[in-house]
């Protein structure tokens, strides 16, 4: 068996996707730029991809936050939060990952509309990044909300001041910024100007929030669903989600939904199937890692 | 054909072939029992993932291959979705050069070992064969025979590697690695071809890995086959999808000059019934998935999978059967099948209907379940279901179920497993807009040369027949590697 297990890897005939930098912005969310020339050359904004750390490991979606083909790497932002994501976290420069699949999922649709609001939650705000970068190119006015429980946990804010035509910070705790939930930042822009548009990813009852408060202004809205997946390519449908009374697969047919259309409580559910085994599997890791 | 017919007539004329014929007399052949598969007790398979057939000693495979009467009109070779020499390789057997037989296999299959043992031969080779039609009598077994001889191969430690022409240099890709496409790029491959295989997943094999199961398909030797077509030159590429990773015109600025995409079936289907999107309701896709590609149910591996004491699998084919039997055998108390016509519908397999018996699999046929209902944690915990009786025969040819109205009743469940068929991935369409796809989204091709709309890219298995068996598959990538020599030869002589 082992010699068939080493053949094996040479059957594979795959690039390793080595990691070139790593940058913790906080104490659990960390940011990798790893080697993918082909991904880095295909991918578009709103496009994500699959990676599997060891051949232990399973396949988790990540959105990729940014790419240079040039250089042929993608920038990929992590918070810790289970067994994958602290194993990815774990990784050094240098190290390689076993599989990076993509990129996957459709692509952002990005026209110019006028006025656009994104609001960010958490390491939401990494994927959302390559999405305001584009709208700005498109000639939107571009105004970014980033929000996060408190001040450790905002990323990106430089790149996205660089970005955006306005930044407005929100923590639940007031460490930064202002003192409030994103909702609140979205309201007062909504109440301000007029916006055409918004887009909004973070975590799952975030997103919900952010689209109860467009939907009440009539605002098109489009989120980012980060779902249990995978394959990533359609095939097994554990990222299916009701969007408008009807289920589709978040891995081809989004992630990117008409936010107002998502069954976000639905999709709550769905993301807690494992929680049980994920937290158990985590403590396991936890101990194994500090032993 | 002219040329098959031939061939087949100059083997069966060899000295040796007619040798053995006369050895023994016909009337003796035929008065032999055949042959019994060694079954692991159920009792005993049930709970753990060791294969359900064990295969054939020597001496029974041997004992078998002379009650094959080495026809002069092999009538079994029709029924071959890829033309297996079936009287020579079963001769071969008999006059025990076991590695002559594995050779002969090779001919004409890339994966003998795989179709010994998932292949319906009751419906193909052995529904041909000249005990069945004319005899009356059980077929020679000729599955039995061929996982025989794969596995004397195999486990000989020396495995042959078939015949390749000469390089020609001439770059092809072969998109997924399921059976169609293996089929496909080890003929290519023995035409000259310099064969990439592109595959999405992290392991080559397709549904032969994340869907069928240890119990009825070691992962290990669909390895061992890959390994004698890596021999053979093939390249594969896990992680990469084509139309995604990079698209068709920069694989033809690469140099590639014809394109065989075999990339399944791979889109679930589910009923859209109330409640379908409750946690611990799958389709079979992600169920088998998680346990044979990604190993959920050993604690080694990361992967999570719920598998509870109450399993429900909707559907009556091959792949509820392992779903169900999986099921059973990750603990279930209850696994059940819910299939909406009789057991006489049913697209299983009859030895996978009997094995899961068996097992203990309980069989709710006549029903069909209508709603599902979950607890606080919007986990499934029971299904309401619905009897049915049979009516007049639909376009399929079997009788349509036809709902009795107020048979509703309840079943307790905590685990539901959806497997009521795949529709054509949508990945390849969706990336080639000049492609002809029909209205389910299965590709169009040239039945004789499986040659799309797009004259370089031929097709063949689920994503052109929408949903079939590996053998199907296989004979589909074998046309289309005979279709893309022509189509190459053809080009470069007009160039």
């Amino acid at each position: 068996m082992p010699a068939l297990i080493q053949s094996w890897n040479y059957i594979r005939q795959k690039e390793m996707s080595e990691i070139l930098e790593k940058e913790f912005f906080s104490k659990n969310v960390v940011r990798i730029v790893l080697k993918a020339p082909e991904i880095a050359k295909s991918r578009k904004p709103g496009h994500f991809v699959i990676i599997r750390v060891d051949d232990k490991g399973e396949r988790i979606p990540l959105t990729i936050a940014s790419a240079d083909a040039k250089k042929g790497t993608i920038t990929l932002v992590v918070q810790k939060v289970g067994v994958t994501s602290s194993k990815l976290a774990g990784l050094e420069v240098g190290d390689e990952l076993l599989d990076v699949v993509g990129p996957l999922g459709q692509s952002t649709h990005i026209e110019k509309v006028g006025t656009v609001l994104c609001a960010g939650g958490g390491v939401g705000v990494a994927p959302m990044m390559p999405i305001v970068e584009g709208l700005k190119k498109a000639g939107n006015k571009v105004i970014t909300i980033l929000a996060a429980r408190s001040k450790d946990l905002i990323i990106l804010e430089d790149q996205m001041r660089e970005m955006s035509d306005e930044v407005i910070v929100m923590t639940d705790d007031g460490s930064y910024g202002k003192k409030g939930l994103v909702t609140a930042g979205m309201e007062e822009v909504i109440n301000r100007e007029k916006v055409d548009l918004c887009f909004t990813i973070g975590p799952a009852i975030m997103m919900k929030f952010a689209s109860l408060t467009t939907k009440k202004y009539n605002i098109p809205t489009m989120a980012s669903l980060n779902t249990i997946m995978v394959d990533g390519t359609g095939m097994c449908g554990a990222c299916r989600v009701k969007i408008g009374g009807k289920t589709k697969f978040v891995c081809v047919d989004g992630p990117e939904f008409d936010a107002h259309q998502v069954d976000f409580d639905e999709m709550l559910t769905r993301l807690g199937a494992y929680k049980d085994k994920e937290v158990e599997a985590y403590q396991k890791y936890l101990k194994t890692v500090e032993a | 054909m002219e040329n098959i017919a031939e061939y087949l007539k100059a083997e069966r004329n060899k000295e040796w072939r007619a040798e053995l014929r006369k050895s023994m007399k016909a009337k003796e052949r035929t008065s032999r029992e055949r042959v019994k598969m060694i079954e692991e007790d159920p009792n005993v398979r049930n709970k753990n993932s060791t294969e359900v057939n064990l295969g054939l000693t020597a001496d029974m495979a041997i004992a078998e291959a002379h009650r094959c009467l080495d026809c002069p009109d092999p009538t079994c070779i029709t029924g071959c979705p890829v033309g297996i020499n079936i009287p020579k390789f079963i001769k071969n057997i008999e006059a025990e050069n076991f590695a002559g037989a594995a050779v002969t296999l090779k001919e004409t299959n890339a994966l003998p070992a795989v179709c010994g043992r998932v292949c319906p031969q009751e419906k193909q080779c052995e529904l041909h064969c000249f005990y069945t039609q004319k005899l009356h009598k059980p077929p020679i077994a000729i599955g039995y025979l061929e996982r025989f001889a794969a596995d004397w191969e195999r486990n000989s430690g020396k495995m042959s590697i078939p015949k390749i022409e000469k390089s020609n240099k001439v770059k092809v890709g072969v998109v997924g690695s399921g059976p169609s496409s293996l089929a496909a790029a080890g003929d290519l491959a023995k035409y000259g071809y310099d064969v990439t295989v592109f595959e999405a997943l992290h392991e080559i094999g397709g549904v032969l890995k994340y869907g069928i199961p240890e119990f009825r398909l070691p992962n290990e030797l669909v390895d061992t086959e890959i390994e004698t077509m890596r021999k053979m030159g093939i390249k594969f590429r896990t992680d990469f999808i084509v139309g995604k990773t990079a698209s068709f015109d920069d694989l033809k600025k690469q140099g590639f000059q014809a394109f065989f995409v075999g990339s399944g079936a791979g889109l679930p289907r589910f009923m859209n019934i109330p409640g379908e999107n409750l946690n611990g309701i799958f389709s079979s896709n992600e169920y088998l998935t998680r346990i044979n590609l990604m190993h959920a149910s050993s604690d080694e591996y990361d992967t999570p999978v719920i598998s509870g004491k109450y399993v429900a699998v909707i559907g009556g084919g091959n792949t509820a059967m392992d779903s169900v039997r999986t099921a059973k055998r990750l603990g279930a108390k209850k696994a059940m099948i819910i299939y909406r016509r009789s057991e006489a519908e049913m697209p299983a397999r009859n030895e996978e209907i009997k094995h899961a018996k068996e097992e203990g699999i309980i069989f709710m046929n006549l029903q069909s379940p209508l709603e599902y209902y979950g607890d606080e944690h919007g986990r499934v915990k029971r299904m309401k279901v619905q009897k049915m009786e049979l009516g007049e025969p639909d376009a399929s040819g079997r009788r349509r179920p036809i709902p009795i109205e107020g048979s509703e009743f309840f079943v307790d469940v905590d685990t539901v497993v959806v497997s009521v068929g795949v529709s054509p991935n949508p990945l390849i369409p969706k990336a080639l807009k000049d492609l002809k796809v029909t209205d389910w989204g299965t590709i169009t091709v040239n039945p004789e040369t499986m040659q799309s709309s797009v004259p370089e890219i031929f097709a063949g298995g689920d994503i052109v027949r929408g949903g079939a068996t590996v053998i199907l598959a296989m004979g589909d990538g074998r046309k289309a590697a005979a279709g893309i020599h022509q189509y190459i030869q053809e080009k470069i002589k007009s160039n």
